[in-house]
């Protein structure tokens, strides 16, 4: 990467050379105009309109760019491959992956072809002294066929997002568990339902002490509710989550599942879906373990200690200065180690001694 | 024109003009300092996230004591107010004001042949008001708690509360005030430009024979005088939230140990009020410089643009589209999912007079005899960021692809390519074109293509990686990314891009050289130095009040009569050209 940095510095290093170079052949040159006056011009022999020797150059130019911007785009597909996310980690986002993998393809075959084109089409028809352009102004059969084209394809993209989105969205169904994500500068909090699977109401004029989350404790809902500060899921079974936020917008980023919802103020969002791995199998995946070796090579370097693959929750709405540094650990585990996991906890009874 | 010569002095000839011309070179000297500062923002931000919490001289000595944590290092919410005010600068100043008010007072009266705009004096007022409302915002960098940073989309309650970030005490108000201001010269500027277009005319300039340049400049208008007053709108209720305790966009709010007195309101209402501005914003910046480009692309291929009709047509289908897409800046705000749906249909479908546009290019260049001057060379670089930066828009207006790269560096790339560098291209290639036509002299030529190709590859080289650390779902806004090690990763990849982005940034200061030592010393400009067809180029290149010493042409053809050949395959005039002012020849077809 070092080297990478040398060798821009040094094409600006020779670009700059060659720039002073060529305002050194800047002549100052005095010309007389009619009533005696003398101004001073500061000219070079160029011509200002674009010569046959410019079209040629600048022609070649764009086909170089282009095989240049291909490699790019080729280095970027390849090389950029593991740093990416792994496939989704939820249930609900395998239609995300096919998805996702069937526009990317699209638009990269577009992306290949266009600038193939214009390009091309730059170096190809550069001008050239007496040569005569085609007039060309319309025809209606290509015209027809280049929105046609594009229509049919959309129509299928939205009509399988939509479909997507219809089911990500879809939140009914009794047997999900239902967790609070509550957010606030710059930290996030979590509750549990509890064995009635059901939230106590909460408003922030109730925080006070302890209950930071402003449960309200008169609701029997509340009572057996269960405050944490780590997340933990199990396996297979889908959660809705609630969300809520105390002073700014936040939102509540879980990359790995394809999940994410803005916390807003005074109102109650949601999102959910059903995590397909556990952290353990997550970390045994091919592409996870690409991922986490590259960002290891990288810390290695630095002196760092390895790391290890985690689920995570972080914030994605700018909400103040520590915006950069608001995450959670999610653990998911089996659903026998989640209910141990969870029982440990105390409930909002134990806790505020109701 | 009368023989009558009103005395100009210097305050009435460089100050309060009334004269087009001069109010758009105000327009563009103003927007290019705004953009100065902007991109300089942008290169010290870049610093701190590819070299997080590094020492740099730059940003000791650029940033006051109060803004370093320690020496050379920002301050977290300093980082957040560079980011907020290089989007605001960069979105309204440069794009709006500097593009769309350059070529709008440069280039309407002057191509649909009329002697200077409807009303002279709203257009002084308006760049008047421009002028305040820059001053304003360049104040604001100086308040003692630092300038907005709640994000150039100021979404409350973090642009509200002072307790949440400081940038939202005076920093906010300024920011408010200057974009009020900005919003009512932006308006009085649109008005003018409508009525313009609409009324004055030159006999036989009907509206089918208008250059692409006016049609695009006219629709942008027309977005502009829907959309603005809305964002003034939010801006006013946002200052009745802040000020005088109103609960518009707030509600249960707990923050500095207490709960505030708001109860009722919703940041999500002001999502809808801003995007509704915010999205056609996007194409108030782009039209224009689709626009120009249509123009320059045409005439540099000495062939007619392709398809003009479908031209105007998808100018007017991405306009209307326009309004009815904010929605899908909101898919994850939790607004009704079934609304989310609504939003991605609409969205797509913008896709298909975008993709119409993009082939009438390619087409305009196919079998031309393509003529590479700068302005041509970054109007092929504007079609070639606008189909990179385009095609991610599918995967963005898609609200299930949406969830897991909103709000991410994928966005960042996204729109960045889509229309900050299209739009900037399209300003970059507009300058160099119609130089001739502000200053009466030419741009040095090869500092334009070393500005050219040094700018290409270096907004490649920025934002072509961006969308990929955004895949590995870096979100955007963050100081750094040290605190997950899910991220060590992309560091590299980081410094890379802020390599780019320096040297990028340099290259602007080629073409800086080049345009003001062209004003006092480049070569004296002819008359129609580009061979185009278009009324400006028959006006003389010494200014006049009134543009023609004699009477307004009228016009007799459309204006992409270039290459035109009668049946024996020879010139019909002898040129590849043929100006609107010439009658048709007898027996031939109007094109």
């Amino acid at each position: 990467m070092l080297a990478l940095f040398y060798f821009f510095v040094a094409v600006a290093i020779a670009i700059g050379i060659w720039q002073v170079n060529k305002l050194l052949t800047y002549r100052v040159i005095f010309k007389e105009i009619k009533d005696g006056k003398k101004i001073i011009t500061f000219e070079n022999d160029d011509n200002p309109i674009a010569t046959d020797k410019d079209n040629d150059l600048q022609g070649k130019l764009l086909l170089v760019f282009l095989i240049g911007f291909y490699l790019l785009m080729g280095y970027c597909l390849i090389f950029l491959h593991d740093i990416m996310l792994p496939g989704s980690a939820s249930v609900e986002g395998e239609d995300y992956d096919n998805l996702y993998t069937i526009t990317f393809v699209l638009i990269g075959v577009v992306q290949f072809i266009t600038q193939g084109l214009l390009y091309f089409f730059g170096y190809k028809y550069k001008g050239v002294v007496g040569k005569k352009a085609t007039f060309f102004a319309d025809s209606h059969k290509l015209e027809l066929i280049w929105t046609t084209i594009p229509t049919v394809v959309l129509a299928v993209l939205i009509l399988y997002g939509l479909s997507i989105w219809n089911d990500v969205t879809d939140l009914e169904g009794d047997e999900a568990i239902v967790v609070e994500v509550y957010a606030k500068q710059f930290a996030w909090e979590a509750r549990y339902a509890g064995r009635d699977n059901e939230l106590g109401r909460g408003n922030v004029r109730n925080i006070e002490g302890a209950n930071t989350m402003g449960i309200d404790l008169t609701d029997a809902n509340s009572v057996d509710d269960i405050p944490v500060r780590e997340l933990h899921l199990p396996v297979g079974k889908k959660v809705v989550f609630k969300f809520r936020s105390q002073d700014v917008l936040h939102s509540a980023y879980m990359p790995h599942f394809t999940a994410q919802m803005n916390c807003v103020p005074g109102m109650v969002t949601e999102f959910g879906f059903t995590p397909k791995y556990t952290t353990e199998e997550m970390r045994e995946r091919k592409d996870v373990i690409r991922k986490v070796a590259s960002v290891n090579k990288v810390r290695q370097a630095k002196g760092d200690d390895p790391y290890e693959f985690d689920y995570l929750l972080l914030c994605n709405k700018i909400c103040g200065p520590s915006h950069y540094n608001m995450q959670m650990k999610i653990v998911v585990e089996s659903e026998k180690d989640y209910l141990i996991w969870l029982n440990q906890q105390k409930t909002a009874k134990e806790l505020f001694k109701l | 024109m009368s023989e009558h010569h009103h005395k100009e002095t210097f305050v009435t000839k460089y100050l309060f003009s009334f004269d087009h011309k001069m109010i758009s070179k105000q327009f563009l000297v103003t927007g290019m300092i705004m953009g100065v500062i902007g991109v300089l923002m942008s290169l010290l931000f870049r610093l701190q996230i590819a070299w997080p919490e590094h020492s740099f001289s730059i940003i000791e000595a650029f940033l006051p004591e109060r803004f370093q944590s320690e020496a050379g290092v920002m301050k977290p919410d300093i980082y957040l107010a560079l980011v907020t005010i290089h989007g605001t600068i960069m979105v309204f100043f440069v794009l709006t004001a500097g593009l769309s008010g350059t070529f709008s007072n440069l280039l309407i009266p002057l191509q649909i042949g009329a002697r200077d705009m409807a009303s002279g004096f709203m257009n002084c007022l308006s760049y008047w008001l421009f002028f305040i409302s820059s001053v304003i915002m360049v104040i604001s960098l100086f308040v003692q708690a630092g300038p907005a940073s709640a994000g150039w989309t100021i979404y409350p309650p973090l642009s509200a509360l002072p307790q949440a970030i400081p940038g939202s005490g005076l920093g906010m108000t300024l920011w408010l005030v200057s974009m009020a201001i900005f919003i009512a010269q932006s308006l009085i500027g649109s008005l003018n430009y409508i009525v313009t277009i609409l009324n004055l005319r030159t006999k036989g300039m009907t509206m089918t024979r208008l250059p692409l340049t006016m049609w695009a400049l006219f629709i942008t208008a027309i977005i502009g005088v829907v959309s603005f007053p809305v964002l003034l709108s939010a801006a006013l209720l946002l200052i009745f939230d802040r000020s005088f305790g109103t609960s518009f966009y707030l509600s249960d709010i707990f923050i500095g140990g207490e709960v505030l007195n708001y109860q009722g309101g919703s940041p999500v209402l002001f999502e809808h009020l801003f995007w509704f501005l915010g999205h056609p914003e996007v194409y108030i910046v782009l039209l224009p410089a689709l626009g120009l480009t249509s123009e320059i692309i045409s005439t540099n291929s000495r062939k007619p643009i392709f398809g003009y009709r479908a031209m105007i047509g998808s100018i007017m289908a991405i306009a209307f589209l326009s309004t009815i897409v904010w929605g899908h800046h909101m898919f994850v705000s939790g607004m009704n999912p079934f609304l989310g749906s609504v939003f991605t249909f609409t969205t797509l479908l913008i896709a298909i007079p975008s993709a119409v546009k993009a082939f009438n290019y390619i087409t305009t260049l196919w079998k031309g005899n393509l003529q590479f001057n700068p302005a041509m060379l970054f109007s092929i670089g504007l079609v070639s960021t606008f189909i990179t930066g385009g095609l991610t828009g599918i995967v963005l207006g898609d609200s299930a692809l949406d969830i897991n790269v909103h709000d991410t560096y994928f966005v960042v790339a996204h729109f960045h390519l889509v229309m900050g560098v299209s739009a900037i291209y399209g300003m970059y290639a507009g300058i160099y074109h119609w130089f001739p036509k502000m200053y009466g002299k030419m741009m040095n030529k090869t500092l334009g293509y070393v500005h050219f190709w040094i700018t290409a590859i270096a907004a490649y080289g920025v934002f072509f990686p961006m969308h990929f650390i955004g895949l590995a779902g870096l979100p955007r806004r963050y100081y750094t990314n040290t605190n997950f090690p899910l991220f060590d990763d992309l560091a590299n990849v980081n410094q890379v891009m802020t390599i780019f982005a320096l040297i990028g940034g340099a290259a602007q200061v080629v073409f800086l050289v080049n345009f003001f030592m062209s004003i006092y010393k480049g070569k004296v400009a002819s008359q129609n130095p580009w061979k185009a067809n278009t009324l400006e180029w028959t006006t003389p290149v010494e200014h006049v009040h009134g543009n023609w010493p004699g009477e307004i042409p009228e016009v007799y053809r459309w204006p992409y009569d270039y290459s035109k050949v009668d049946e024996n395959g020879e010139y019909i005039f002898g040129e590849d050209y043929i100006m609107q002012t010439v009658p048709l020849k007898a027996g031939e077809q109007e094109s």
